[in-house]
């Protein structure tokens, strides 16, 4: 917002609230009421008003509270989000920045616990990314407000706390990159924002057993880096996808599609995805957990797989 | 800063003017902004500020005010529901009677000579226009098409009102208003057609028109939208103080959408620059108003939302000129949204989907297509200020007629967009898995030519 005026934000509460999850604390103060709007409850038609501000020149960074509000502004997304730049032959741009926090928290209910990079890959036009840690968010959002696309930035409610030393020089990471986590020989764990952390818990584990698992965190959810994922495949020829997305229609049901059709011939063994049961997300503690791939599922998947 | 000092003066100068010709929509909503009161922040107005009470008892007997979030207001002993409709329906702006004689006494904003003709021109050309792509469709050579029939003088005359620097969000009923801006009629059939030469690239259907030149956002086929987009690139205007407004279009279906609500909202919130213009032409496809709302059209309900409103005649086309003119000028210089809703009736089917005889009398349509045509009354009016004759008007229908037909065969034969087009401009660069696709398909043309259109460059 600093270096280009163009910039702003849109959402419920993120003025002078600074938003739920305070990412835009301190903006409105700085930058005044109208770059930092606080706009009534209305997903679909603040979407849509992002969208307009963006086809008349701004870069406007539209914020769901919960990622799980934005299903209301499903119609603006698909719709238009999606589509205009295409079917306006290309005379409009939308360099909008979708975002908020998302996933399964700390018993918040079935309603703000949803994972909707299920619901939006499929559309055309859109693109995916999600953060997963505080070098990552910073450089992935830095990138998104500058791509010409339009951008869905996936952050977890539970992730927000997250420190981490991070460079004083400016930064952009590349929206299309997966993240090398841990280089290893035995098998690719494929993973994202909020499971990295189970994975690596898992890691650790696995290591004391005496496996070397190759651990990388995907980002780019739409489209997927197969260039980096495709290598790691080659040199492990086993597959483990750990994601929070129900098993149906999910994130990890698109990878392991796209790596089926891309590196099959060398795959050693049937590719194994670890998902939530296709079920709302109770709110129950003991339930919730249930519902969330955990570290032990993962160290087991391993064993299983490289048997 | 310097314009918009310029602007409150006039705005002070036009306000009174249009305000005390609404007695019926009552007091304005007090904006931020004390100057836009004008000269006369008198007892009238005074009451709408907010925090401020109209009684003068309140100074003594200060527990006969009430105080909550929003601001002071009296309380009242008697149990008193508000009506749901206020009796008398709210009055409708005209400036010419239904013979095209002026109304006398009342303001309406002056034409020149050169810009009433042009309307005039652009109103025949958007008719035979319509009559003539109808009948293409008809005759199976495009596959849609959607006619502004009956709806000629809201097209044209709220276009001739605006600059071309403001931006237009239509719903799909409004391709006059890009006529008026310049596009061309080979313009309008290569879009139709979804040939190479089409702007969209074969993307959309037929009237789903897109032009980023003439500031008119491509026609997208969802109801109302456009209607928060509009507010979108308000704000945007407002925040770049440029000297423009946002204008969207839509029908009275289009007003029992979510994103109406949430715009006019948002617009009045922000105090965006931005027009509302419905277009109440009686019929959501075969829904008629007494089924889509109760309320007393859609005008009452920008009152509501503490927007300013009115209500015009749309077949009216000088009514629609000085009020969208007006209009203009109190959203530009004073950054609020207006609500225009201007009465017309929908003379042609919804679409060529559609054949309305179904669900409405022959004999409804026909008095609307004769006796009250907006297009008919403009002329006599023109016609008595000699800016308009017989012979002009002949030649200009067959001289229209003949380019359009040529444009028909002209697009017709023009090649459809290459196959490459099926896969730009989803993203800005042509990511790596719509390529694999794209040569797949490339592929599998090229192995079974028989079960592909031949007619389609590489």
């Amino acid at each position: 917002m600093d270096s280009n005026p163009r910039v702003c934000v849109m959402g419920e509460d993120v003025g002078h609230y600074g938003g739920s999850y305070k990412v835009t604390k301190g903006l409105a103060t700085k930058f005044g009421d109208l770059r930092v709007l606080d706009t009534p409850i209305a997903e679909n038609s603040f979407t849509g008003m992002g969208i307009g501000a963006a086809m008349t020149g701004l870069r406007p960074v539209i914020e769901g509270m919960n990622m799980g509000f934005l299903l209301l502004a499903f119609n603006q997304i698909s719709n238009n989000c999606g589509m205009l730049h295409y079917t306006s032959g290309g005379q409009f741009t939308i360099p909008v920045v979708i975002r908020g926090p998302g996933g399964v928290g700390r018993q918040l209910g079935a309603e703000h616990s949803q994972r909707l990079e299920s619901y939006f890959q499929s559309i055309p036009g859109l693109q995916m990314v999600a953060c997963s840690t505080p070098y990552n968010a910073k450089g992935l959002m830095k990138a998104a407000i500058r791509s010409e696309n339009p951008v869905v930035l996936f952050e977890h409610v539970l992730l927000y706390n997250l420190k981490e030393r991070i460079p004083d020089e400016e930064y952009v990471l590349c929206l299309e990159e997966a993240e090398m986590v841990r280089p290893g020989e035995h098998v690719t764990i494929l993973t994202y924002s909020r499971m990295r952390y189970h994975v690596m818990q898992a890691a650790k584990t696995l290591v004391n057993k005496g496996y070397d698992p190759e651990v990388i965190d995907i980002r780019s959810l739409k489209p997927f880096d197969l260039h980096t994922i495709g290598n790691s495949i080659k040199k492990t020829h086993r597959v483990l996808i750990v994601e929070e997305c129900m098993r149906t229609g999910g994130i990890g049901a698109s990878l392991r599609s796209a790596i089926i059709d891309n590196f099959w011939d060398y795959l050693d063994a049937p590719i194994m995805c670890l998902s939530s049961q296709d079920v709302p997300t109770p709110y129950a503690g003991t339930l919730e957990e249930w519902t969330v791939v955990q570290p032990a599922q993962i160290v087991t998947a391993v064993e299983q797989l490289c048997k | 800063m310097a314009l918009i000092c310029n602007a409150r003066s006039r705005a002070a100068r036009l306000l009174p003017q249009a305000l005390s010709a609404l007695p019926v929509i009552g007091r304005p909503n007090a904006p931020k902004s004390q100057a836009s009161l004008g000269n006369e922040p008198g007892r009238r107005l005074a009451s709408a500020r907010a925090g401020e009470s109209v009684s003068p008892l309140s100074d003594e007997c200060s527990n006969q005010v009430l105080d909550f979030p929003g601001g002071k207001l009296m309380f009242s002993p008697d149990m008193r529901f508000l009506s749901g409709s206020t009796g008398e329906r709210v009055s409708c702006y005209r400036v010419l009677d239904d013979n095209g004689h002026r109304i006398s006494d009342n303001s309406f904003q002056e034409l020149s000579e050169k810009v009433a003709v042009k309307m005039y021109r652009d109103m025949i050309t958007l008719q035979v226009m319509d009559t003539i792509f109808y009948e293409a469709q008809r005759q199976g050579r495009i596959s849609f098409y959607l006619t502004s029939t009956g709806e000629e003088a809201i097209n044209i005359a709220s276009a001739a009102a605006l600059s071309n620097e403001d931006v237009i969000f239509p719903q799909y009923r409004e391709p006059g208003v890009l006529l008026w801006r310049g596009f061309t009629l080979q313009e309008f059939a290569n879009q139709c057609f979804g040939n190479k030469s089409d702007y969209g690239k074969g993307r959309q259907m037929p009237i789903h028109y897109g032009s980023s030149k003439y500031n008119y956002f491509t026609v997208s086929s969802p109801i109302a939208t456009q209607l928060p987009q509009a507010v979108g690139a308000a704000y945007s205007l407002k925040m770049d103080k440029k000297n423009a407004c946002a204008v969207t279009y839509f029908g009275d279906g289009g007003t029992s959408e979510g994103d109406f609500h949430a715009a006019l909202n948002f617009a009045a919130v922000m105090e965006a620059p931005v027009i509302f213009f419905c277009r109440n032409n009686g019929w959501a496809i075969s829904t008629p108003t007494s089924e889509q709302f109760r309320s007393d059209g859609v005008v009452t309900r920008g009152q509501a939302y503490g927007i300013r409103s009115i209500r015009v005649d749309g077949n009216d086309a000088l009514a629609v000129y000085s009020a969208v003119h007006m209009a203009r000028e109190m959203a530009v210089f004073e950054a609020r949204p207006i609500l225009i809703e201007a009465l017309t009736y929908r003379v042609g089917h919804h679409s060529t989907s559609d054949d309305s005889t179904k669900y409405r009398l022959v004999d409804e349509i026909e008095h609307w297509r004769s006796s009250r045509d907006p297009i008919s009354r403009y002329r006599w009016w023109l016609e008595r200020n000699g800016w308009w004759c017989d012979d002009a008007e002949s030649e200009l229908r067959s001289s229209v007629r003949k380019e359009l037909l040529q444009a028909i065969q002209v697009a017709e034969r023009e090649q459809k967009p290459a196959l490459g087009e099926l896969f730009s401009d989803v993203y800005d660069i042509i990511p790596s898995n719509l390529r694999e696709q794209e040569q797949f398909l490339r592929h599998t043309v090229k192995k079974h030519p028989g079960d592909y259109p031949h007619n389609v460059p590489a």
